[in-house]
C-alpha cells in the first residue's frame, strides 16, 4: 500500500513540475515581462495549435509517412549490414570503418546535396532518414550479436546446428534488447531528421509548414508546430517500448 | 549396440603441450561411468573433444560403430553451466534439439509432454527459465540433454552449482530417472561421494598431461538408495579414491 502511494507520488512529480514551468511561462507571457509577440503564452500555442488542426494534421502525415518508410528502410539496411558483417569477417573488416565514417558526416549538411540529387518530393527525406538510422541500428545488432556466449554457441553446435540455426535460435534473439534500446533513440532523430530536410525544400510536411509560419512571423504557430514535433517523437518511443514489450516476453518476468 | 568408444585421445590446445594423453575409455549401454579428478585437470577439455567440439590430435571417438572423431551433433552434451536459453520457455528450450533437426514447433512441444512430466518440471512448461530454481533448471538442461539422443549423454558437473540439499534430492531423483530411460552415461564430477553412489565405473583422471590411471568398479547393483552412503562398503570405495588420487 505505501509502495502504492509511492510510485503514484513519484509519478505525479513529472507532472508537476511540467505544469508548474507552464504557469511561470504564462505568466512571464501575459505580465509582459517578455513581449508577447517574441513568446506567446501556453495559451495562446493552445488557440494557435486548435485553429490551424486541420493543417497541421495534414502534413503530420506527411512528415510521419517519411519518418516510417525511412525507419523501415534504415532497419534493413541495418540489418542485412550486420548479418553480413557478423557472418563474414572480411566483410565487417571492409565496412565497419566506414559505417563509422558516415556518422562523422553530419546529416544537416546532406541533406541539401539530397534536395539537389532528389528534387523536392519525398524520397530525399526518406533518404536522409534511412541514414541516420541505419548506423545506431547496425551497430547495436553487431553488438548484440558478439556479445553472445561461447560456450551457449558450442552447446549449439554439439546439438548440430547450423551457423544459420544459431543465429536464429541465439544471436538473433540475444541481440534484440540492445536493438530496441537504439530503435528508441533512432526513432526521435528520424521524425527531426525528417522535418529538418523538409526545411530545406518541399511542398508539405511538418517542416515545410515550420518555414512557411516562421515567414509570417507567427511564433504561436511555431511553437505549436514544436510541440507537436515532441509530442509525435514522444509517441514514437512509447511505440517502440510496446513493441519490445510484445516481442521480448521474457524481459517482464523477472 | 551403442556404446561409446574412446582410443588413445591425446590434445592440446594450440601450441601448448597435451592436456591429456592417450585417454581409453568405454561406457557400454545403459551404464554411468564418472570421471573423477581435480580442478583443472582436463575433464572438460575430454568432453570437448569427445562431442566433436574440438579435434583430436590423435586417437578416434566410436559412437555405435560410427566414428564420430570431430563431429559435432552426434552426442549429446551438457556443459558445465546449465545454459537454458533465457528468452524461451522451459518446453521450447527443451524442444530445441528437436526443432534443430528440423520438427516442426508444434510435432517438438508435442513430443517433450512425455519427459516434461518425469523430469517434474510438469507446470512451469510455459514458463522463462530466469522464473524457475536451480535444481528445476538444471532437470530442464538434462531433459534437453536426453531430447537431444538417446544414445548417449556426457554430463558435466550438472549438480555442482547446486546447494547441499538440492543437490542430495537431485541424486535421489536422477537414481531413480536413470534407471527407467537406460541412458548410457559418461560423468565428470569431482564430488567423490556423488561418483560412488552414482557410477558404475569411476574412472580417475590425474596427472599432466592427464590420463586415466585407474578404474573402480562398484560392485553395489543398482538403484541404489541414499542409505548407501552409510555403508561400510561405500567408505571402503572412498578411501581407496582418496588414495589414487
Ligand atoms: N580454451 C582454452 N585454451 C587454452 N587452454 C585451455 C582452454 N580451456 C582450458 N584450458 C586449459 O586446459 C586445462 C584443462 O582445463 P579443463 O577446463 O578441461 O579442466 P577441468 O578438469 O574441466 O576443470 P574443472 O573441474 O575446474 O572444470 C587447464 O589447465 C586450462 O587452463
Ligand atoms: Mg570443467
Amino acid at each position: 500500500m505505501k509502495r502504492k502511494l509511492r510510485s503514484t507520488t513519484s509519478n505525479l512529480l513529472p507532472v508537476a513540475s511540467i505544469l508548474a514551468l507552464l504557469a511561470i511561462w504564462e505568466l512571464v507571457s501575459d505580465t509582459g515581462l517578455v513581449p508577447k509577440f517574441m513568446l506567446p503564452s501556453p495559451v495562446d500555442i493552445c488557440a494557435a495549435f486548435i485553429s490551424d488542426f486541420p493543417l497541421l494534421w495534414e502534413n503530420s502525415w506527411v512528415t510521419l509517412a517519411e519518418t516510417f518508410i525511412g525507419l523501415l528502410f534504415g532497419i534493413i539496411i541495418g540489418f542485412v549490414m550486420a548479418m553480413l558483417m557478423d557472418f563474414f569477417t572480411p566483410v565487417r573488416k571492409a565496412l565497419y570503418p566506414i559505417v563509422v565514417i558516415t556518422q562523422t558526416i553530419p546529416a544537416v549538411a546532406i541533406a541539401p546535396l539530397l534536395v539537389l540529387w532528389f528534387g523536392y518530393e519525398m524520397v530525399p527525406k526518406i533518404i536522409l532518414v534511412v541514414f541516420i538510422v541505419f548506423f545506431p541500428v547496425t551497430v547495436s545488432l553487431l553488438d548484440g550479436f558478439e556479445s553472445t556466449d561461447r560456450d551457449t554457441i558450442n552447446l549449439m553446435r554439439s546439438m548440430g546446428a547450423g551457423k544459420m540455426q544459431i543465429f536464429r535460435y541465439v544471436k538473433f534473439p540475444a541481440a534484440l534488447g540492445n536493438f530496441f534500446s537504439s530503435l528508441k533513440i533512432a526513432v526521435s532523430y528520424a521524425v527531426v531528421g525528417a522535418v529538418i530536410s523538409e526545411w530545406l525544400g518541399g511542398f508539405c510536411g511538418l517542416g515545410v509548414y515550420m518555414t512557411r509560419v516562421k515567414k509570417s512571423y507567427s511564433f504561436d504557430k511555431m511553437f505549436a508546430v514544436i510541440f507537436l514535433i515532441s509530442a509525435l517523437s514522444l509517441l514514437l518511443m512509447f511505440g517502440v517500448k510496446l513493441l519490445k514489450k510484445k516481442c521480448m516476453p521474457w524481459e517482464n518476468k523477472e | 549396440m551403442n556404446e561409446l568408444i574412446i582410443k588413445d585421445v591425446s590434445f592440446s590446445y594450440t601450441g601448448g603441450e597435451n592436456v591429456i594423453e592417450n585417454i581409453n575409455l568405454s561406457l557400454k549401454e545403459g551404464e554411468l561411468v564418472s570421471i573423477l579428478g581435480v580442478s583443472g585437470c582436463g575433464k572438460s577439455t575430454l568432453f570437448n573433444v569427445v562431442s566433436g567440439l574440438r579435434k583430436a590430435r590423435t586417437g578416434t571417438i566410436t559412437l555405435a560403430g560410427e566414428d564420430i572423431t570431430g563431429k559435432p551433433g552426434k552426442i549429446s552434451y551438457m556443459l558445465q553451466k546449465d545454459l537454458l536459453l533465457p528468452y524461451r520457455t522451459i518446453e521450447d528450450n527443451v524442444a530445441l534439439p528437436l526443432i534443430l533437426s528440423g520438427m516442426r514447433k508444434k510435432e517438438a512441444r508435442a513430443q517433450v509432454q512425455d519427459g516434461i512430466k518425469r523430469f517434474g518440471l510438469d507446470g512451469v512448461q510455459k514458463k522463462y527459465p530466469s522464473e524457475l530454481s536451480g535444481g528445476m533448471r538444471q532437470r530442464a538442461a538434462l531433459l534437453r540433454t536426453y531430447m537431444f539422443s538417446s544414445k548417449a549423454a556426457l554430463l558435466d558437473e550438472p549438480f555442482s552449482a547446486l546447494d547441499t540439499l538440492t543437490k542430495s534430492e537431485m541424486h535421489a531423483w536422477y537414481l531413480k530417472v536413470m534407471d527407467e530411460i537406460k541412458l548410457s552415461t559418461l560423468f565428470i564430477t569431482h564430488d567423490i561421494d556423488e561418483a560412488i553412489l552414482l557410477s558404475d565405473r569411476i574412472c580417475l583422471m590425474t596427472g599432466k598431461p592427464a590420463t586415466i590411471s585407474e578404474e573402480i568398479i562398484i560392485t553395489q547393483p543398482r538403484p541404489r538408495s541414499r542409505d548407501f552412503t552409510l555403508t561400510t562398503e561405500f567408505l571402503q570405495y572412498k578411501k581407496q579414491i582418496l588414495e589414487k588420487l
